[in-house]
């Protein structure tokens, strides 16, 4: 256990000297983050004072857009997928063939190395962000909502970091793997609740999209913590993002399991 | 000092190249416009070597424009306008900032997200040592082909939306739709070459190149959406909510001052000569890395 603290500490130095990079992006992605909200502050006040769209008011819809902000910085992968694709198409990964390392533990770690450096350059202006919409923000929709949005979170995490890993097996077949990444990116994009809640989608496509692990990788946390997800339902999303978080590791170790057998050690 | 002076005078030589009337090369525009063909040519091998990659990336690009137009289709589902934005108002507006955003794409998007790289490993050596115009090479090295299909398909959303419309553009108006939409290429294409100029002062700027994904972002969502502060920076400063709102606003006669496209124009063009001095500025900066 010990070997992987120190691959976490390595990793976290490694990760810090990309800090004016992470600040960058921080401070970037606050633009389309305004102006989503600016977007929607336009749509409510053609509504009408208090008017609620798909069962959110103005003050739910901007805080929504908030959570996801926040959700995406604790959970997002940042470029893992790249990095291990790399690794196996430059034949990095052989000295793990031989090393006493779990090569999807090691880059487990790296993940959540990667996430504590990301988040201490993203806190302050995140904070600063938010405190500028502060009548917005609300407290968890009740006392369980709490500690249920704490594990969502991390089978959140998880989920996004299994799934990524996965993609990036693909590379053991194939040389170029952007282009899966990115489309299966735009789908997340849409499916996950990023880009709108996904309660304003008509109900069958609202519900058929659990049939998928898109909710599970950022919309359940969201709305377990405001109250969308309640009660016994609650349970069901999170045994939903447990469910596909054990799929995703299963498919995680069987395409590593393969694409091993394909490897042929470039490199190295 | 004297690696200033010669990195400068290259600078020169390359601008100046051709231009003297005894000079037996051709003209420069002949020159450079064989050079730009010689460009594209390898820019087309390079991509039919890679056939299934070609399509995909093409796949990838219409993912995220049906993305786009499906958040469209979201929002229409709760309201009918937003400001005095129609839906098929704004499914113009997203074909015309994909139209826009994929051209820009096809000339100049590769290129200057490789300027860090060039600068990191020291391979603009060999471009400055050339006898053309530093920036001409940089700015236009790769031609990425996969965009042209995907800004023929964001016209063909364009035409159908305009369709829903009833427009009936007049020759003057789409003459102008297309030279606005020709200056909105350079405003993009400026801002983010002065980003990517970043690159002489600190390496890892593909940061800050990728960063300005965010402003095609915003680019696509009608002008009516903002206000106060946020509007008038993104409008006066960096002028990206006008790039593809006037040339829409002009096509749907939706244009309420003719101040809007002037304002445009004016700042492409302050944009141009800032970006072409900050690049200037920046390459005196350039140490070599590998020799």
């Amino acid at each position: 256990m010990k070997k992987y603290w120190h691959v976490i500490g390595i990793g976290i130095q490694n990760n810090l000297t990309y800090r004016v990079n992470y600040l960058a992006r921080t401070l970037f992605g606050f633009i389309p983050l305004f102006a989503m909200l600016s977007l929607w502050r336009t749509i409510y006040a053609g509504k009408g004072q208090g008017s609620a769209l798909g069962g959110y008011t103005q003050a739910q819809m901007i805080f929504y857009y908030l959570l996801v902000a926040v959700v995406d910085v604790l959970t997002a992968v940042n470029e893992d997928d790249w990095q291990i694709a790399a690794d196996i198409r430059e034949g990095n990964i052989s000295q793990f063939l031989l090393k006493p390392i779990d090569y999807l533990w090691y880059r487990l770690c790296l993940f959540f190395s990667g996430r504590i450096a990301f988040i201490s350059m993203a806190c302050v202006p995140l904070a600063v962000f938010i405190f500028c919409f502060r009548e917005y923000v609300v407290l968890p929709a009740s006392g369980a909502a709490l500690p249920a949005f704490v594990i969502s979170l991390v089978l959140t995490a998880l989920l996004q970091f299994f799934i990524s890993y996965t993609m990036a097996m693909l590379a053991f077949w194939l040389l170029e793997i952007s282009t899966f990444i990115f489309i299966l990116f735009a789908l997340e994009y849409l499916a996950s609740g990023h880009l709108f809640p996904l309660d304003l989608l008509p109900p069958v496509i609202g519900h058929a999209l659990f049939f998928t692990p898109f909710p599970s990788m950022l919309y359940v946390p969201i709305a377990i913590y405001m109250g969308k997800i309640a009660g016994a339902d609650v349970w069901l999303g999170l045994l939903v993002q447990s469910l596909w978080l054990l799929l995703a590791y299963a498919l995680a170790r069987f395409a590593w399991r393969r694409g091993i057998k394909k490897y042929a050690a470039f490199g190295g | 000092m004297s690696r200033e002076t010669r990195v400068e005078s290259r600078e020169q030589e390359g601008q100046g190249a051709g231009a003297g009337s005894l000079d037996p090369r051709p003209s420069t525009l002949v020159r450079y416009s064989a050079i730009y063909a010689a460009l594209w040519k390898t820019s087309v091998t390079r991509e039919m070597s890679f056939k299934g990659n070609f399509l995909l990336w093409i796949v990838v690009e219409l993912a995220w424009f049906g993305l786009q137009l499906a958040f469209v289709g979201v929002i229409f589902s709760q309201t009918t306008t937003v400001g005095t934005w129609t839906v098929w108002q704004v499914v113009l507006l997203t074909g015309t900032s994909s139209f826009i955003q994929q051209i820009y794409q096809a000339f100049f998007l590769v290129n200057c997200t490789n300027l860090s790289e060039l600068v990191r490993t020291g391979k603009m050596d060999f471009l400055l040592l050339l006898p053309v115009n530093t920036r001409f090479l940089v700015s236009m090295r790769q031609v990425d082909l996969p965009s042209f299909a995907n800004a023929a398909f964001a016209v063909c959303i364009m035409i159908y939306a305009a369709g829903k419309l009833h427009l009936h553009p007049v020759a003057g108006q789409l003459l102008g739709f297309g030279a606005l939409c020709v200056i909105g290429i350079l405003v993009h294409y400026s801002l983010m070459f002065m980003l990517a100029s970043v690159s002489f002062w600190t390496v890892r700027a593909q940061g800050i190149v990728w960063g300005y994904f965010n402003l095609f972002n915003i680019a696509r969502m009608p002008d009516e959406a903002f206000h106060g502060a946020f509007k008038a920076v993104f409008t006066f400063a960096l002028p990206v909510l006008l790039v593809s709102n006037v040339p829409v606003r002009v096509l749907a006669d939706k244009l309420t001052s003719p101040t809007m496209w002037l304002v445009l124009i004016g700042l492409g063009v302050a944009w141009a000569l800032i970006s072409e001095w900050f690049w200037r500025f920046s390459i005196r900066r350039y140490t070599s890395a590998s020799t």
